[in-house]
């Protein structure tokens, strides 16, 4: 059974490997963790069966892709597809609108987001409460309900089929300052005071002390902000009917069905667009992790 | 932070000190500079979001189609709507939609969480694995799930085929098998996401608990039952409302995979919108349809805090 010499490691470090290493039950206990193990890697397996398929396909001759029985395995490799891309549908053009509009619209409102949010969580003014209430408020509500007086209003700005357009109603986010509110208030005030004491003005404590420190919340957010503007595909979808403006959700799911029967080009075009999120979360997974652990997300 | 004696003028974010020269009170220039900080947040959310919100309201009212003026009709779209029968079958695909994904959701979430707070060989990948649906484009992967799903070369429906399933229209055309489909994928795109919330909180948990209640015999059951889960209440009432709120939206692998189809069996509240303002370019009808959807996430998630609220657990 579990000794007290077990359990303070137990206590201290739960992330950390010396957990009941008791050499008493030493084999079932490694027969469970093998058991654990391959169970995790098939459900692994099983949620990746899309982007693995997508991977196997893209390289798959267009032939292959077609016979019967499909198999997982390509019996063939070939990079055509990804050379095809650019030219066979405006890849290029889907790319890099989609760049500028995840790009700038993540940038913009970490920046807006956090200036708010610094106001809400550490400086005491009349009003406070009526502001926090409203960002809840609009927390709560559905995207899809300002959908047509947005479009109907920035139609009438002229800026319908245009990238400032799809950005600007983007540049803050009600999710984003709660968000980083809740961080904040979780700093220590110390910092601060000795900044304040020293005379420097509140955009300086901002920029220079809380900012820096407020790292992993603004990674964390900064990928849920990206991630979810590469990804959208409703408003993408009305704000843009011409390849000018469209980005790679909205580009990808018109190809599908009308323009393209080439499947393998789909495919190869559909894992170039999910590349660089991908890339994204693998860079900040730390981050990430403590992003949520020390935000209002749990 | 060092000191910094010279603020840039006219900012309007003066420094504390000295307070002999300034006009302002300290209370009072602090709330102007905190509305300053505010000011272009609030500006881009009243002009995009609250003024949307208002027009919506005023816009379900009339007639209105782009090109001509809007035309007051009073409540005359809400009549219609609660007539028409493709408002209720997307009303009552969203309520099903909801009903069966949220708890599948919310439970596989807490399964997984639990499993992947255990150490084993490999737990990093296999938590990547799943929270990697979260990241991608469901509207991009949605066309890889739609060709698993086709009926002539998709992979999922031979293997299907191969264990006796077998559905001769393909899964996405078939009525009884599109909506269990597009559930199955957002089921598979979002349970990461809350598995991580969940394992969040499973970390804050003080491992003391959970070994004293072993201590005193209770089992794994039982220490899940009366330990880990009232501590996890929190989470629980986070990842419901979000996940609600989240099913009630769904959208876009509805709109990839089968575009509301066959027969209007997935066609949801969004989907409608989507059709009757941006297809039918009945603004109006779509603005009433919005609202409507609107007051119902409201109702609900109110009625799930109010539940949640009772059954809240501190430590």
């Amino acid at each position: 059974m579990a000794t007290t010499i077990e359990k303070i490691p137990v206590t201290i470090h739960r992330d950390r490997p010396p957990r009941r290493r008791g050499p008493s039950y030493m084999s079932t206990k490694s027969i469970w963790t093998w058991v654990t193990a391959i169970a995790g890697i098939v459900i692994a397996l099983g949620m990746l069966l899309p982007i693995i398929w997508m991977v196997f396909t893209a390289f798959k001759p267009e032939s292959d892709i077609v016979s019967f029985p499909p198999t997982l395995w390509p019996r063939e490799l070939t990079i055509e597809h990804f050379v095809n891309v650019w030219d066979r549908i405006p890849f290029a053009r889907l790319y890099v609108n989609t760049i500028v509009f995840a790009g700038s619209v993540t940038i913009i409102s970490l920046f807006l987001d956090s200036m708010a949010a610094y106001a809400l969580a550490r400086i005491d003014f009349r009003g406070r409460g009526f502001v926090l209430v409203l960002i809840l408020l609009l927390l709560m509500l559905p995207f899809q309900v300002t959908l047509i007086p947005l479009y109907d209003f920035l139609n009438s700005l002229g800026l319908t089929n245009t990238l400032p357009g799809m950005i600007i109603p983007r540049m803050t986010n009600a999710f984003g300052i709660f968000f980083l509110r809740q961080f904040f208030l979780s700093l220590p005030k110390d910092l601060e005071e000795a900044a304040r004491v020293d005379g420097a003005s509140e955009w300086r404590i901002y920029w220079g002390v809380i900012m820096p420190l407020a790292r992993p919340a603004l990674l964390t957010l900064g990928l849920f902000h990206f991630q979810y503007n590469w990804n959208d595909l409703l408003w993408p979808l009305i704000m843009s009917s011409d390849v000018a403006s469209a980005t790679l959700p909205a580009g990808l799911s018109l190809f599908m069905g009308q323009h393209v029967v080439e499947y393998g080009l789909l495919m190869a075009g559909s894992l170039l667009a999910l590349l660089p999120v991908i890339v994204f979360f693998l860079l900040i997974q730390r981050s990430f992790v403590a992003g949520i652990a020390t935000t209002g997300l749990k | 932070m060092t000191i910094l004696d010279e603020a840039p003028p006219a900012t309007g974010r003066e420094r504390p000190v000295p307070p002999t020269r300034r006009s302002l009170k300290p209370s009072k220039r602090r709330s102007v500079t905190a509305w300053l900080f505010l000011a272009p947040s609030l500006a881009v959310l009243a002009a995009f979001m609250v003024y949307p919100m208002i027009q919506a309201a005023y816009l379900s009212m009339t007639d209105y189609n782009l090109i001509r003026a809007a035309e007051w009709v009073g409540l005359d779209n809400y009549v219609e709507l609660f007539q028409d029968a493709s408002f209720w079958n997307a009303f009552w695909n969203t309520v099903l939609y909801a009903v069966v994904v949220t708890p599948i959701t919310v439970v596989l979430a807490l399964a997984l969480a639990i499993f992947l707070d255990r150490q084993f060989v490999g737990r990093a990948f296999v938590r990547t694995a799943i929270f990697l649906p979260f990241i991608v484009s469901l509207g991009i992967i949605a066309i890889a799930w739609a060709f698993l799903m086709d009926p002539n070369i998709g992979l999922v429906t031979y293997w299907l085929s191969q264990v006796g399933v077998v559905s001769s229209q393909g899964i996405l055309s078939d009525p009884n098998w599109a909506m269990p489909a597009v559930m199955f994928v957002g089921v598979w795109k979002n349970v990461g996401f809350y598995m991580v919330i969940y394992l969040a909180g499973l970390q804050s948990i003080p491992q003391e608990l959970r070994e004293a209640a072993r201590l005193d015999g209770a089992g794994a059951w039982q220490r899940f039952r009366h330990v880990t889960l009232p501590l996890l209440s929190n989470q629980t009432m986070l990842v419901s409302v979000m996940a609600l709120i989240a099913t009630l939206q769904a959208f876009d692998q509805i709109y990839v995979m089968t575009h509301g189809g066959p027969y209007f069996k997935t066609e949801t509240l969004v989907m409608l919108i989507y059709r009757e303002g941006f297809q039918e370019l009945r603004f109006g009808y779509g603005a009433a349809i919005s609202w409507v959807l609107l007051l119902f996430v409201f109702l609900l998630s109110m009625i799930q805090y109010g539940f949640f609220q009772r059954r809240q657990v501190r430590f």
